[in-house]
């Protein structure tokens, strides 16, 4: 682990560039009888932003617990940056937002931000933190008296203290509305073009197909699915390639590969197909179809395919 | 715009844990500025030594080295510091409802390094009780001691303080949220009360019998033994094992509490 090495001795270290930002090898976590997570491999490399999506208990959190180091694996390791997560943690190299809590009403939003600054060995200015979350203005304010959205703005201010490698968000945009979210998502696209690696955990596919490099799905603990928006929404339930072709050869199209149904409309045929290209290239190529179309079904159908949980 | 970077490679971990003295400051402030323990930790034990030593009689009689005004003074000192340490050790646990100490573990504080700065809170806190109630002592006249008395019953009164910090642990981890205070205010009065802290206790009564057994009588009579020049065995045996008691109780839930933050 020559990276380590270069860390713990503060030399600059080449090896930054090619240890994973988030590394986790056959991770299994037990609670008493409970199997919160059954067996995750996962490597995110720098600069990726990637969507951790699944349903309520697929064991999202206890993932992300334990790549802070909150919470130990039963089998396992977990490692950030070549790391083990609480030696990145008391480097400042990784944060978390956490979507409710984690403030203290008692305090001004400035003594929270410098609370949190004192704990990190190498901290960016308290002003500029303050001025990047647009939170300049509010600085001597109660955080009782902070709306949501602005306590979430803090929260942020205080994630982004210490410049971290690795940004961990829980469920980033609830309670924004469409131009906060916009903003919010330009900025965390910025860091990331630096360097920064992002996973957030989401219930908004949409968002996830938006916003995300990558998407993970995660279900009843396991990865299920692992690829772009697109790759995750073929996969799941494929693309329908609809054309107009009179007296189409449906047996002839069965027979393709990846084709899962054939309907006849009329003079329109709809082919549902896990591979989309061979049956546009078999349509165009060996009959007289046209007017091609091609198209896929939501994010929503695939994480219900996926996951296996009707809702 | 510009924003500063931090090369990662260069990453240090902070000294002592985390441990630093803005930490402090901030959390000292926030409990100065909290109106409500102020007033029930610091003027009401000042309040109670007026109303008690404020009346007809001088309150001149002899004790140990002292009168008996310098025994209520030690007795109220002390309720208002155990009232204020209780209050900082309830906080933990309210910082924990609040997902604060989440929060705190997503930074490089070192958790030896939290408790030690709530439990030198608690102690400068009970210190400032302590000053307060002694001050108006003072001001007063009527309480008389040897000036090494006076320093020495404060000191003592301060270590005790700990054990109240470790129950207002112990009883926020058990009783959610705010409502921890509104059981040690109460809870503290009536155990002052059992322990002889507002009134002495007439040796080998029926309550005397109960009140040795109580938390509040065996650091009472720590804290006064410098003016009293007594401290029987089973004093000792009391506020020691009252200590362990509920630092145990604390550390017990805090334990429980971690396993899931």
């Amino acid at each position: 682990m020559t990276f380590t090495d270069t860390l713990t001795t503060a030399r600059p270290a080449t090896g930054t560039a090619h240890a994973p930002a988030v590394r986790l090898a056959g991770v299994t976590k037990h609670f008493g009888d409970v199997q919160a997570v059954r067996g995750i491999d996962l490597e995110l490399q720098q600069g990726e932003i990637v969507a951790f999506l699944g349903p309520n208990g697929a064991g999202k959190t206890t993932t992300i617990d334990m790549i802070l180091g909150l919470t130990r694996p039963t089998t396992g390791t977990a490692q950030v940056l070549g790391l083990e997560p609480r030696q990145a943690i008391a480097r400042g190299l990784v944060s978390a937002v956490m979507q409710t809590g984690g403030l203290l009403k008692d305090l001004t939003v400035r003594e929270t931000v410098a609370y949190t600054a004192s704990l990190f060995a190498d901290t960016r200015p308290v002003a500029e933190v303050l001025s990047d979350a647009g939170i300049t203005e509010l600085a001597d304010r109660k955080v009782a008296k902070c709306s949501g959205g602005e306590q979430q703005r803090l929260r942020f201010a205080m994630a982004l203290l210490s410049d971290p490698a690795l940004l961990l968000l829980d469920e980033p945009t609830t309670g924004m509305d469409v131009e906060g979210r916009r903003t919010f998502w330009s900025a965390i696209r910025r860091d990331a073009e630096h360097g920064r690696t992002v996973l957030f955990a989401t219930h908004y596919l949409e968002e996830a197909d938006q916003y995300a490099d990558r998407i993970v799905l995660i279900s009843h603990g396991r990865i299920v699915a692992d690829g772009t928006g697109s790759q995750i929404k073929a996969l799941a339930s494929g693309r329908t390639v609809r054309a107009t072709l009179p007296e189409a050869d449906t047996d002839a199209l069965t027979r393709l590969a990846g084709v899962t149904g054939v309907e006849v409309r009329g003079d329109s045929v709809l082919v549902h197909t896990r591979d989309s290209d061979a049956v546009a290239r078999h349509l165009l190529t060996h009959t007289p179809a046209r007017d091609l179309e091609i198209t896929s079904h939501g994010l929503e159908e695939a994480f219900i395919n996926l996951t296996g949980d009707a809702r | 715009m510009t924003t500063t970077t931090i090369d990662h490679a260069v990453r240090r971990v902070p000294a002592a844990g985390g441990f630093n003295r803005r930490v402090l400051r901030i959390e000292l402030l926030r409990m100065l500025r909290n109106r409500r323990t102020v007033v029930f930790t610091m003027v009401f034990p000042a309040g109670l030594y007026f109303a008690i030593t404020g009346s007809d009689t001088t309150w001149d009689a002899p004790v140990g080295s002292g009168n008996e005004a310098a025994y209520i003074l030690i007795s109220m000192a002390l309720y208002g510091a155990a009232l204020i340490a209780a209050a900082c050790g309830a906080m933990v646990a309210t910082e924990r409802a609040l997902g604060w100490s989440r929060q705190l573990r997503l930074t490089p504080l070192n958790p030896v390094a939290y408790v030690t700065m709530k439990a030198l809170v608690a102690l400068v806190m009970g210190a400032l009780a302590i000053a307060v109630v002694n001050a108006c002592g003072v001001l007063q006249g009527r309480a008389d001691m040897p000036g090494s008395v006076w320093i020495e019953a404060a000191g003592v009164t301060l270590c005790c303080t700990l054990t109240f910090a470790a129950l207002g642990v112990f009883i926020g981890y058990i009783v959610p949220g705010e409502n921890a205070m509104q059981l040690l205010g109460p809870g503290l009065a009536l155990l002052s009360f059992l322990g002889g802290v507002f009134w002495p206790l007439t040796e080998g009564s029926g309550l005397w019998h109960v009140a040795v057994l109580t938390p509040m009588y065996g650091v009472a009579e720590v804290a006064r033994s410098p003016l009293t020049h007594e401290l029987p065995w089973y004093a000792l045996v009391n506020a020691a094992g009252w200590l362990a008691v509920f630092v145990a109780g604390a550390a017990w839930r805090m334990s429980i509490d971690t396993a899931r933050v």
